[in-house]
């Protein structure tokens, strides 16, 4: 079998998640490179409309278990019914969001059928390998790229000898594609039953507290982000009232972040979230490879660092030299000027 | 009442503090010029337990590491915290394991403990970020995980109850032990080292156990027991766009946003 399987997660609205529909959309892709099927697999309760939501990122069959001890998310139900799954469907790759429910899952899984993992994938590619030590070759086989080591490097991992190969992606790295909204696929109904042991029920979910949705840095066409050379979270507060005056969002590197100078729901990059904003500027962050995965393929960037060597700059449309809490109030007052 | 606590730890190269003497000039990484620490959400999982311990006070807790000989380093840190003993898991044959080889081993020196009610450890280390050890030592151990571990609630020898983080907000679990809790950075702040327990332990001798003691198929460590290869590494080569670069003077700025605007990328 060629195929390629999803785990598929449902958000607390019943909907599926964005990060499965844009695995979803690489899946098809990795599928058609490799002459097999998209599969996706869904665990949960009385999920609606399921076919009309997958089928048309490509998936063409949805095994599907629908049982009331499958929502909300615990691991060990989860986990009985895809290991299951993978084992009578032996599908060549296996991708699942880079979420709290997918980290929690994918690595026991791996586990248990001893195979690889690469977690936190920015691209995925088909290609071949040879081994240097043995010389055996592999064709076809799953290239699990990611930055490593403080970011200094890319790293392509792969997992010649076991199968499924497995990997987790975070939330916007892949783009999701509709490839025909009329697009239809089969549903297999999966008996839970079959695949739950009695002790999967162990652990017990007393309650659970939804926040209301946060901010939206995915969705802004306009950010302003802000690194560890703000020097402060004074200094980084300034970045709230520009972002505000051009109707942009605020996001951090992971530095800033550990410095605490914001919250992590703005982190930006490989363990954050990855934006594709019309105009993205970088204020005080040097820019690690891991920062920048998450905002490259930004419309515009302007860079502005006392570093002219910062590696930001060689990604950046324009580059301003100089203090930041310096050009934010110049930046602001242009802004005014201009608006009259 | 009294329970058998394990902490699991790493020490980590730092590397929120990487600078550029950290990379040599083929582009290989210099482990030598980055400081090795106790990774930050380990000590988190340590406070976590040591939590435990206070609400029984008879239970042990044992920290346990894979590294080199050196990682004693943070065994002895532990000590210093409040844990009651510990030990590095050392061997070059545990060398190039990856996450299911180091899971394996682990799991293989806790084992050799006996019976052990609770396993903490941190979700995930600064050098790998992967979150995937702690879930394959619970599937190893064939106990149940709760991951992005907040807050203690209560524990009992029977049961743990826990606030852990997920993507939309919190939730309250409860499990019966043995469990396996991997815990977050958002949990309380660490203690720190207790005077009298740094006096009294200075000059511990921290045990190092190899591959032998801990009785494992010897194929699933290091890099033979390791499914996933680096394929190649690349250092990171920066293609230089078209890049202009504005002065920092009203003026200059002045002419950027009004050039934005009139491109209506800013709005």
């Amino acid at each position: 079998m060629n195929s390629i399987l999803v785990y598929i997660e449902i958000n607390e609205s019943g909907r599926v998640a964005d990060v499965s529909l844009e695995l979803c959309s690489k899946g098809r892709r990795l599928a058609d490179r490799l002459g097999g099927e998209l599969e996706a697999i869904v665990a949960g309760n009385n999920v609606a409309d399921l076919e009309q939501q997958l089928y048309p990122y490509g998936v063409d069959t949805i095994l599907y278990a629908n049982d009331p001890r499958l929502s909300p998310y615990r691991t060990l139900p989860h986990f009985s019914i895809v290991d299951g799954i993978i084992r009578e469907r032996q599908p060549e790759v296996v991708l699942y969001g880079a979420t709290s429910v997918g980290r929690d899952l994918a690595p026991r899984i791996a586990s248990h059928l001893r195979c690889g993992l690469t977690a936190d994938c920015t691209a995925l590619e088909i290609g071949d390998h040879t081994d240097l030590k043995t010389g055996k070759e592999y064709h076809d086989i799953l290239y699990q790229i990611r930055p490593a080591f403080g970011g200094n490097i890319v790293a392509t991992i792969v997992s010649p000898e076991t199968r499924p190969q497995m990997a987790t992606v975070r939330e916007g790295v892949m783009r999701k594609e509709i490839i025909d909204s009329n697009r239809k696929g089969k549903l297999i109904s999966l008996d839970a039953s079959k695949y739950l042991r009695a002790e999967d029920e162990c652990l017990k979910v007393i309650s659970r507290q939804i926040d209301p949705q946060g901010v939206d840095i995915k969705g802004a066409s306009i950010i302003v982000a802000g690194g560890y050379g703000m020097g402060s979270k004074e200094n980084f507060d300034m970045l709230y009232k520009f972002a505000n005056m051009i109707g942009g969002e605020v996001g951090a590197s992971r530095a800033a972040i550990d410095a605490g100078f914001c919250s992590n729901d703005r982190q930006i990059g490989q363990t954050g979230v990855t934006v594709r904003p019309k105009l993205y500027i970088a204020c005080g962050i040097s820019g690690a490879v891991q920062h920048r995965v998450g905002m490259e393929q930004s419309g515009q960037i302007i860079s502005i660092n006392t570093d002219p060597d910062a590696p930001i700059n060689s990604i950046a449309d324009y580059t301003i030299i100089g203090d930041v809490c310096e050009i934010i109030p110049r930046l602001m007052n242009a802004y005014q000027s201009c608006k009259k | 009442m009294s329970i058998k606590i394990v902490v699991l730890a790493k020490q980590v190269p730092d590397t929120r503090n990487v600078g550029p003497e950290a990379m040599t000039p083929e582009g290989t990484i210099n482990r030598s010029a980055l400081p090795a620490v106790y990774n930050p959400e380990d000590l988190n999982a340590l406070e976590m337990a040591l939590q435990v311990k206070e609400q029984m006070p008879c239970s042990t807790v044992t920290v346990v590491t894979m590294g080199p000989p050196r990682a004693e380093e943070i065994i002895r840190e532990a000590i210093y915290r409040g844990a009651d003993d510990g030990f590095v898991l050392s061997d070059r044959r545990f060398a190039g394991a990856d996450t299911l080889a180091t899971s394996y081993a682990i799991s293989c020196a806790v084992k050799k403990l006996g019976h052990v009610d609770l396993v903490f450890g941190g979700r995930q280390a600064i050098d790998g970020d992967t979150a995937q050890v702690g879930p394959q030592v619970a599937e190893k151990m064939d106990i149940p995980q709760i991951t992005y571990a907040e807050e203690l609630l209560g524990v009992s020898d029977k049961c743990i109850r826990i606030k852990r983080r997920i993507s939309s907000g919190t939730e309250v679990v409860e499990a019966p032990l043995p469990v396996l809790v991997t815990v977050c950075g958002s949990a309380p702040r660490p203690r720190f080292r207790h005077a009298h327990l740094v006096l009294k332990n200075r000059h511990l001798e921290i045990p190092v156990w190899t591959a032998d003691d801990v009785n494992p198929e010897f194929d699933r460590l290091g890099l033979s027991g390791s499914p996933t290869k680096v394929k190649n590494v690349d250092s990171v080569v920066l293609t230089q766009k078209d890049n202009i670069r504005v002065e920092n003077t009203q003026e200059a700025l002045n002419s950027l946003i009004s050039n934005l605007v009139t491109n209506h990328i800013i709005g």
